[in-house]
């Protein structure tokens, strides 16, 4: 039976061969990618000619194309990771633990810029930096959150101690998001929200179809960024192992005089 | 008869530096075997391996009849481990420390009185609380948590170490006590003349390996190797 | 497993009793809080009265942190995990009893904590059902979510920082729903509590499940 996580470990002289690709761009990843820029220019256009400026807003209104997406395509990325933990702990596979990290890593990023994107919008739009809306301040939490799934990470050295260590954060992830909204929208509707500071304008049309397309770019952005993490992180782990024979040779001879 | 222990080629990884970088080993049960080496040559991670501490990655390793590769977790109740560091709670006393941990394993108070009785820990000394202990008592008591397990194999890391010459006796004894009562034994240690006492053989890891040839007879005189 | 919970949370409470860090720390700390909190926002105002439920809460979840940390401190030291592992303790049963001792400690923080409001925030209760029942829910998802994140951040070398970081944010929804429950018992509406109580113990058992399944696998690595 092979140990946990088949570390191929040949006693032996021969190393295993750095055999692979040497980079993490692929055919399929610049397809993706050209799709990508395609989509963005796209919703550029839309979002930002194309598509009638809102009454009450003006123009900051457009920047909901990037707000929305954002947001919603990272919490898609915490639902990802959550389902990468899990199946990690079922299959015990180093790749479902690299599927979960490189989603949460590239969701924390988007979470961050929903962050900021909400600051850039809130300034000129109601004359403040920050609201605690409901949707700001679970997006805040759920930052934080992040973070600590990050650090978790970068504490162990070992990947299978990693990954079962980051896994049972990750699992938990999705229950926090859910506790977190519910608890977070409660407190924002004992609350009135002032007109003013709706929001979600409402969107029709050309408006909606553009906002719907954003939301789809930003999906395929997003598998482009993961797909690079990941593969970016299974390198880093080849040459891990490959370090390790080395290391077991070196083990080996410390005989001293 | 199957051996207690059984490794070939056994590789062990502390985070990624191998601790154990190919071990073959065997021991029958019943036996002493005095463990010998070099300061960090994988004394303590052998041990620990035995024990079902330390994940063994590649080779064979049994214990027990258990293997380690499959499931190290339920070794671990057979097996005592007395280690550099003594797994004491500081603040509870003598008594409490080997009443909980007697009872961690489902082990009967009894064991653990009859423990302490064994090494001169009832009566006075009890009832003080382990943080007010020498380093030598708190060994002592180590090993009374070791005895009240009533383990099939004992791992003894550098037992004697720091210890008075009575208290070196008295293990020793004890010790030997152990593998008349059929359990088997592995000690690292230093100490070579200790070893003729106690040791059936002898076997000398180095750079996290040994080979299936390592060590048989006696201790040999001329091992004083200083990284 | 209950009889393993009852066997470690009994140790860790004579821990407790022999070493009195909680009684000689953590107690003092949660009362010198609550004089921080009178001087940063001036009593003469009104607005710390009005503010009690949260700072009562704030104060719960920091206290909470410092005893979840200790409660690890003990476990790390002299090479006590290896023990513990090496016992024929079920997992789930030590993540029960330490998480039971944890919670045992937040119980009598929280009833020092309502005397001292009482008595220096000039704070007037009511609701007692209320306020019970949530000290109860919250108290039991604070030290399963803290057991749980303790036994991770006790294996990592940078233990002290990163359990905050793991765990405040988690609690997050905890400080928000029983500040809720606990404004809605002051205000003589308690009956507005209940839903927040819920989300408490929704909390509490998702955490409690996690625990015993996530304990043991954590404590391998520590």
């Amino acid at each position: 039976m092979t140990s946990k996580f088949a570390v191929d470990l040949p006693i032996s002289a021969d190393q295993p061969s750095l055999a692979g690709p040497s980079g993490t761009g692929s055919g399929g990843t610049r397809v993706l990618g050209a799709l990508t820029l395609v989509g963005i220019a796209l919703v550029a256009f839309l979002a930002f000619v194309a598509t009638p400026a809102d009454s009450d807003m003006g123009d900051t209104v457009r920047l909901i194309y990037v707000h929305v997406p954002i947001v919603s395509v990272a919490y898609l990325g915490i639902v990802i990771a959550t389902i990468g933990s899990i199946a990690f702990l079922w299959k015990r596979s180093e790749w479902w633990d690299l599927v979960a990290s490189s989603s949460a890593e590239v969701s924390a990023v988007l979470m961050g810029l929903t962050l900021v994107v909400g600051m850039i919008w809130g300034k000129p739009t109601w004359g403040v930096y920050w609201v605690w809306d409901a949707r700001l301040t679970s997006t805040l939490v759920l930052f934080l959150l992040l973070l600590g799934y990050q650090a978790v990470r970068r504490t162990s050295v070992d990947p299978w101690v990693r990954g079962k260590r980051s896994a049972i954060v990750g699992l938990l992830l999705l229950p926090n998001v859910l506790i977190v909204n519910r608890s977070v929208e409660w407190w924002r509707s004992l609350h009135q929200e002032p007109t003013l500071l709706r929001l979600d304008p409402t969107i029709e049309g050309l408006q909606l179809f553009t906002l719907v397309l954003a939301i789809g770019v930003t999906a395929l952005m997003f598998v482009w960024l993961a797909v690079h993490r990941f593969r970016l992180a299974w390198l880093q782990d080849r040459v891990d192992r490959r370090l390790l024979v080395d290391a077991i040779e070196d083990r080996r001879s410390e005989v001293t005089v | 008869m199957e051996p207690a222990v059984h490794l070939r080629g056994a590789v062990a990884l502390i985070g990624r530096f191998p601790a154990l970088a190919g071990v073959d080993l065997d021991v029958a049960p019943g036996e002493v075997v005095l463990l010998r080496g070099p300061n960090g040559a994988g004394k303590t991670s052998l041990l620990r391996a035995c024990a079902g501490l330390l994940p063994v990655v590649d080779g064979e390793a049994v214990v027990l009849g258990q293997d380690l590769r499959t499931d190290r977790v339920a070794v671990r109740q057979r097996v005592g481990l007395l280690g550099h560091r003594t797994a004491l709670y500081d603040d509870l006393t003598v008594g409490d420390n080997v009443r909980f941990w007697t009872r961690s394993v489902g082990g009967d108070e009894k064991d653990g009185d009859a423990a302490m009785a064994r090494l001169g820990l009832s009566g006075r000394l009890a009832s003080v609380a382990v943080n007010r202990l020498s380093a030598g008592q708190r060994r002592r008591v180590a090993l009374a948590v070791l005895i009240a397990r009533r383990p099939q194999l004992w791992l003894l890391d550098e037992p004697h170490a720091g210890l008075d010459q009575p208290t070196r006796d008295e293990i020793d004894r004890i010790v030997g006590e152990a593998a008349a009562a059929g359990a088997t034994v592995l000690v690292a240690s230093h100490e070579l003349d200790r070893a003729e006492a106690l040791a059936a053989r002898s076997v000398e890891i180095v750079g996290g390996h040994i080979d299936a040839s390592g060590g048989t007879g006696p201790p040999r005189e001329d091992v004083s190797r200083v990284p | 497993m209950f009889r393993d919970a009852a066997l470690v949370a009994g140790k860790d409470l004579r821990i407790e009793l022999r070493s009195r860090v909680a009684i000689n720390q953590v107690l003092p700390l949660a009362v010198l809080l609550l004089v921080l909190f009178a001087f940063a926002l001036d009593p003469d105002t009104g607005l710390l009265v009005r503010a009690t439920p949260g700072l009562f809460w704030i104060a719960t979840v920091l206290c909470g942190l410092l005893a979840v940390q200790r409660a690890f401190a003990v476990e790390t030291a002299d090479g006590v995990t290896d023990g513990l592992r090496l016992s024929a303790l079920d997992t789930g049963g030590l993540f029960l009893g330490k998480a039971a001792a944890v919670a045992l400690q937040l119980i009598v923080l929280q009833a020092l904590l309502l005397a001292g409001v009482v008595v220096l925030y000039d704070a007037a209760p009511s609701g007692w059902l209320m306020l019970v029942v949530t000290c109860g829910t919250a108290t039991a998802g604070i030290a399963a979510a803290g057991t749980l994140f303790g036994v991770l951040a006790a294996g990592v070398r940078v233990r002290e920082t990163l359990l905050p970081l793991l765990l405040l944010p988690v609690l997050a929804p905890v400080l928000l729903a029983a500040t809720r429950a606990f404004e809605a018992a002051f205000e003589g509406r308690s009956s507005e509590g209940w839903p927040w109580v819920g989300l408490l113990a929704a909390f509490a058992l998702v955490y409690i499940v996690a625990g015993l399944f996530g304990f043991g696998a954590l404590l391998e690595e520590s």
